[in-house]
């Protein structure tokens, strides 16, 4: 991999969110949501980032866009190293950087017409005004295959898939080469889920978009991405190509989620034996010690309770975290 | 003829707004055998929870209203029971678990008093008794230290433990039916496969007939016996589960399939979509309902709203066109 190839990199990200307790508010712990996690991202790539709800994958996605302000770690986004940033510097930034948020609708303001939704990128970092805002929603909207007539109106008067939508365009607005998209599809039917993916990958084709995509359906994930992490409990176990994970999936952890996930044909679903984890994820205030997974591995070692696991690349692009592989 | 546990005959519920009326469902009939296993499969909107609402009497009224139908359970008609006699129905004989674990169970009572209710109530136990059968019951839900678990509240339980409490307080009278309404859409797909395997094993323990409501056809296809899609407040497909996978013929359940991503699939294809929306019906349609948004719309589909013919003695399909050779489907 040349690094001219590369667009992100985040080097050993941490984001540790503080608990205070007691009248004085004394700080008595922390909830270790992202505790050391490094990878790159290549232009024009979709990098699928999978885990069970409160593993970290959202904190993920928003400490790289300096969201949240990291406790330690770096992300570097083309040349430049952002947690150093100061705020107008990196508000600038976020104009090659944007976001499309899960949930279609909380994440647009119910009191914005659908032009002020769009158009305030437009405004706020000063490209365009009056008219030319007008013009540029309209194309946004028609990109996004919605009627370019519907600027006036309010999200109230559309549908989840159709909300998405401009939430995607209102992403697209600034021309951004990176976005990152967080479960922009678990709030949808299963028809519309289709459509909005589709969506997404004409527009990567179109614009040689660069995709973080966060999700739990991993057979989603499958699809869109090229390469794809797997994260537990605030760390990443294995990182792959999308068919080398799927075919050949080495850490416990993936193993058991490819299994876990419902197939859509009885036949082979009778046929194939699951493997169901036991119990729930452990607290991220209190992450096990050695490897976080061994208190639901089936094939955990004493070793695994003393040493983290060291993160290897067992083949080419390959990447695990586990000390049995 | 065989004897059914539970038959539903030409239901219809609407809802009153201020849009007007909605006709939610539009005479859904269906059959339940003892121990049988039904997935009911439809998107938002489509009818799905509302059907089995209706048959459980727990449509509010008002808005909604059911107009016409009957729902036979040995013998007795639901719909026509008084208030007293449908409570001892409920939660006794026919059980329900909901979709949403962190909402439906009470904040402010302990998992042991809310598990000890229904058993006082429909089969007149002691404290005591009750007390001795909550502990049993989170056990056969595979709750670990369930007797000091039972004096814990929800917030203490995770959102997967809540579900296995939920189907704890479902089984505790034993019933015949479960009607299961999206009880893994909340849930991470660990917990989900661990819930499933749970109802798995607990059917075969205790033989009750499951309903089981969702919009995911992968989990259906791994759980239930013979499966009714809906659309728009009608059944549009009803097959035994092989069946429906091997020869969906509805375009709506064929869209339904292929805009699943594939698991096995290497090199990447586009998804089929079904372009549109699901409608909400302010009137009884007088066209197929699916024909805004299917590919093999005829002039009749606009015409004339097909109902639901066997095509075989396991299959019924609403549709007029032929899609057995599937072209218009990617």
């Amino acid at each position: 991999m040349t690094n001219s190839e590369v667009i992100l990199t985040v080097d050993n990200l941490k984001m540790h969110f503080p608990i205070y307790r007691g009248v004085i508010r004394r700080r008595v712990g922390a909830v270790h949501a992202v505790d050391g996690i490094s990878f790159q991202v290549k232009k024009g790539e979709t990098l699928g980032l999978v885990g069970e709800s409160g593993c970290g994958k959202s904190t993920t996605g928003r400490t790289i866009l300096q969201l949240y302000k990291p406790t330690a770690g770096k992300v570097y986004f083309k040349d430049t190293e952002l947690t150093s940033l100061k705020s107008e510097q990196m508000r600038l930034m976020r104009r090659e950087m944007q976001m499309i948020f899960q949930d279609p609708y909380a994440s647009l303001n119910p009191r914005m017409t659908v032009r002020d939704i769009i158009g305030e990128p437009l405004m706020s970092f000063g490209v365009a005004s009056g008219k030319q805002i007008d013009e540029r929603v309209a194309e946004l909207l028609k990109l996004v295959k919605l009627n370019p007539d519907y600027g006036g109106r309010y999200p109230h008067e559309f549908s989840g898939g159709q909300r998405q939508r401009i939430g995607i365009a209102r992403a697209l607005a600034m021309k951004p080469s990176f976005i990152v998209c967080d479960e922009p599809i678990s709030a949808l039917d299963v028809s519309i889920q289709a459509q909005v993916v589709n969506l997404l990958e004409d527009l990567q084709s179109e614009f040689g978009l660069t995709y973080l995509f966060i999700a739990h359906d991993l057979s989603m994930v499958r699809h869109i991405s090229d390469r794809v992490a797997v994260m537990y409990l605030g760390i990443i176990v294995e990182l792959t190509d999308r068919n080398e994970l799927y075919r050949n999936p080495l850490h416990p952890y993936t193993q058991a989620l490819l299994s876990a996930i419902p197939i859509a044909d009885p036949v082979f679903s009778a046929a194939r034996r699951r493997q169901v984890l036991e119990g729930d994820v452990p607290s991220p205030v209190n992450p096990p010690s050695g490897c976080r997974f061994r208190t639901r591995c089936p094939i955990a070692a004493p070793i695994c309770a003393e040493k983290q696991p060291e993160w290897r690349e067992v083949s080419p692009n390959h990447f695990v975290a586990c000390h049995k592989v | 003829m065989v004897d059914h546990l539970l038959s539903v005959q030409d239901l219809e519920t609407q809802f009153k707004t201020p849009e007007g009326i909605v006709h939610a469902v539009n005479g859904v009939s269906f059959d339940l055998s003892e121990g049988e296993t039904l997935g009911v499969v439809g998107e938002s909107g489509c009818g799905k929870s509302v059907t089995m609402l209706s048959v459980m009497r727990l449509v509010q009224c008002p808005p909604g209203k059911i107009v016409a139908g009957k729902a036979l359970f040995h013998g007795k008609d639901l719909l026509q029971l008084s208030p007293e006699e449908i409570r001892a129905v409920r939660g006794g004989q026919i059980s329900m678990v909901f979709q949403d674990p962190m909402t439906s169970l009470n904040p402010v009572m302990t998992i042991g008093d809310q598990l000890a209710e229904p058993l006082i109530l429909h089969l007149n136990m002691t404290k005591e008794q009750a007390r001795k059968r909550a502990i049993e019951l989170l056990g056969l839900v595979g709750i670990p230290r369930a007797e000091e678990r039972l004096k814990d509240y929800p917030h203490q339980y995770s959102g997967g433990m809540r579900q296995r409490v939920m189907i704890a307080m479902a089984l505790s009278c034993n019933p015949q039916i479960l009607i299961a309404d999206e009880p893994t859409t909340a849930l991470d797909v660990t917990i989900q496969a661990q819930i499933v395997e749970l109802v798995k094993r607990l059917r075969e323990e205790l033989g009750m007939a499951i309903v089981w409501i969702t919009h995911d056809l992968g989990v259906v296809a791994g759980l239930a016996q013979r499966v009714i899609v809906m659309y728009g407040g009608f059944i549009i497909e009803e097959a035994e589960v092989k069946e429906l996978y091997a020869h969906p013929r509805h375009p709506y359940t064929l869209g339904l399939l292929g805009s699943l991503p594939k698991i096995h699939e290497e090199s990447r294809t586009k998804l089929y979509s079904i372009e549109g929306m699901p409608p909400v019906l302010y009137r009884k349609p007088t066209s197929c309902p699916f024909a805004p948004r299917c590919a093999w719309a005829m002039e009749r589909c606009w015409n004339e709203n097909p109902v639901l013919e066997s095509i075989n003695p396991n299959h019924r399909v609403a549709c007029f066109a032929d899609t057995t050779n599937g072209s218009k489907h990617a």
